[in-house]
């Protein structure tokens, strides 16, 4: 029941390497531009897969792991080896032979920094965004509703980054300033002196600039899922009704200008000192926001409905970012991670999945312990068997 | 595993504070300099005992140089009413190599940053309020990466100049020019339309 004619990712994954990266001492994968469903017994070496893809996005990848546990190691060794991912995609220049080259790993085991290489330049990771962006779920999501809001934040805040890049920045402007800001008031508390007032305006300055872009950043996010999801209101999966309940996404939600919020946001800062000295953490500011689900057909809260219709609403946010970069032409190409998405889907939503994906003609990575899990995907996309480190495809049936 | 002996360890363990040597290349530097006694080390000494009598920070704008006030600063050519605020030497030179910038300098010494304990008294903030209130300083430029830290100074130091002298304007680089980096990094072109560029805090 494809919705859409099929369309071929623009830029796929051509090749993908890994060396001496988690269970793999080096593998190799040709792909075809089409999804690639893994398939394989627990421990074989399938997450560790998505995982190295994911590293191509700028970030700390879907395990947001530290850099040393991802090299290989074997049973009682501290450091993991030097690892590497490297990966081959259509070169955007005419003149160039076709492939570019997209590599990242540690250059030496012990490296605090991984190093970045596009087209054999070492560049700042950031730069990765302007090749490709990963938008992702994994089996450590599905408590996403039930638990507290820093992972929800972290989730959407990745959604956000695959859409503006800059995003990432802005957040970590975000917090280097408040925390600096934090240590300026408690030392000056604990020392029973003034703050140095010019010193705390300048630090909430570069906090109210960077929360500011960040709301509104959010903001922009959530309107456009939104209108994705309301623009696909035929498909099998649940509606979802999202929003964000922070004070400053909702006002960057009711219209209010960047300006308005920034200069609110400094005022805030700046009037909460006191308190928020005393409190140990700064009690307003977009580090508070969260993320509201709500399940449109039941009228429910995404925290009271089932595991898997909880899942069906993180996998509609997800496809509907997936779905926005894939038609932003101007945009790099977007590749979805789907970690054992299908364990909790039945077979209706697994197919209905599966359709999208081909319709989006998104290059998705699924994973799944049974080869019958994807027996809808036969012939539409790769199959690939993992097993201990290793990567076989399939016979295309 | 003191193999070598105590003076080489010794040497080796001086070398691995400069920046950019860990304690494997300081073991390599030094071997490289005990293996070329008379073009390299001897040398070397010469040039490190020379520096270390004659070259100190200009007691105006922080420079080093042999002479104190330092060559720029005593340079009468040189456009007193405009002063370039950097975070360290390496940014000052990087200046003078793009050779388009004609007024003088104030080298700051580091940049604020509470969670590294740094704060304005560790900086030399008082000297830069002084010599612009002393002289007839007209515009303050403030050449700081565009980090958290590097941004938080030259909001901090804007606040202060503009408290302490209305008559002076205060600018910074263009945007998007040094994105978290150094300026010793950027080439010449970069600088010099990075300081055309430069407009208000
Ligand atoms: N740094 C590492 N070095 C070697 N093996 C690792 C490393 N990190 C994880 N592993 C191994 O990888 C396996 C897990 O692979 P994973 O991709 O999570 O399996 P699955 O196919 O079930 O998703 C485990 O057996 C684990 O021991
Ligand atoms: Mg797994
Ligand atoms: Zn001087």
């Amino acid at each position: 029941m494809s919705l859409e004619a099929h369309v071929a990712p623009r830029r796929p994954l051509r090749r993908l390497t890994v060396t001496d990266f988690r269970s793999y001492e080096r593998a190799s994968l040709s792909l075809d531009g089409r999804a690639v469903y893994l398939y394989g017994p627990n421990g074989a070496g399938k997450t560790n897969l998505l995982e190295a893809v994911s590293l191509l996005a700028p970030g700390r990848g879907l395990r947001h792991a530290p850099l040393v546990e991802i090299g290989r190691r074997m049973p009682g060794e501290a450091v993991g080896r030097a690892w590497s991912v490297a990966a081959v995609l259509d070169d955007p220049d005419e003149g160039g032979d076709g492939d570019y080259r997209i590599g990242t790993g540690l250059e030496s085991p012990g490296s605090v920094r991984r190093t970045v290489r596009l087209q054999g330049q070492t560049v700042p990771p950031a730069r990765l965004s302007d090749q490709i962006r990963l938008v992702w779920l994994t089996p450590q999501q599905d408590r996403l509703f039930l638990e507290g809001p820093s992972d929800r934040r972290r989730f959407f805040d990745r959604l956000v980054h695959a859409a503006e890049p800059g995003h990432a920045s802005a957040a970590s402007t975000y917090e280097k300033a408040l925390r600096e800001r934090m240590r300026l008031l408690t030392e000056a508390r604990d020392a029973g002196r003034a703050v140095d007032g010019a010193w705390l305006t300048a630090l909430e300055a570069q906090a109210a600039t960077s929360g500011a872009a960040l709301s509104m950043a959010r903001a922009r996010t959530i309107l456009a899922l939104q209108a994705e999801i309301e623009g696909r209101a035929d498909r099998p999966f649940p509606q979802a009704d999202l929003s964000l309940t922070g004070e400053w996404e909702q006002m960057a939600l009711s219209g209010a200008p960047e300006a308005d919020l920034e200069a609110k946001l400094a005022r805030a800062l700046a009037v909460g000192r006191e308190r928020d000295a005393g409190a140990g953490r700064a009690l307003s500011g977009p580090h508070r926001g969260d993320l509201a689900v709500q399940h449109r057909e039941k009228d429910r809260p995404a925290a009271e409905c089932s595991t898997g219709e909880q899942k069906a609403l993180l996998l509609n946010l997800v496809l509907a970012q997936a779905a926005r970069l894939s038609r932003a032409v101007s945009a790099p190409n977007p590749v979805l991670l789907l970690d054992e998405v299908a364990a909790h889907l039945d077979a209706m939503r697994r197919a209905a999945l599966f359709d999208e994906i081909e319709a989006l003609g998104l290059q998705a990575f699924l994973t799944g312990t049974d080869e019958a899990l994807f027996s809808d995907l036969k012939g539409r996309a790769q199959g690939v068997h993992v097993d201990a480190g290793s990567l076989t495809i399939a016979e295309d049936r | 595993m003191a193999a070598a002996g105590p003076e080489i360890e010794r040497l080796i363990a001086l070398l691995a504070k400069l920046p950019g040597l860990g304690p494997r290349s300081a073991r390599r530097a030094a071997l490289a300099l005990l293996k070329r006694r008379e073009q390299l080390l001897l040398p070397l000494t010469e040039a490190m005992a020379d520096a270390g009598a004659r070259v100190r920070p200009c007691q105006t704008c922080g420079a080093l140089d042999t002479c104190d006030p330092c060559a720029v600063c005593s340079d009468g050519s040189r456009d007193g009413r405009l002063i370039c605020v950097v975070e360290e030497v390496g940014a000052l030179w990087a200046l003078e190599r793009g050779g388009s910038f004609r007024g003088r300098y104030h080298v700051l010494g580091g940049l604020l940053s509470a969670l590294d304990g740094v704060g304005p008294e560790a900086l030399r903030v008082e000297e830069l309020i002084a010599r612009v209130v002393d002289t007839d300083v007209r515009e303050v430029i403030l050449a700081l990466p565009a980090t958290v830290d590097g941004q938080t100074t030259a909001h901090y130091l804007a606040d202060r100049l503009s408290g302490a002298a209305n008559a002076i304007s205060v600018t910074m680089l263009a945007r998007g020019v040094p994105v978290g980096g150094e300026l010793d990094w950027l080439d010449d072109g970069t600088i010099a339309q990075a300081l055309r560029a430069r407009r208000p805090v």
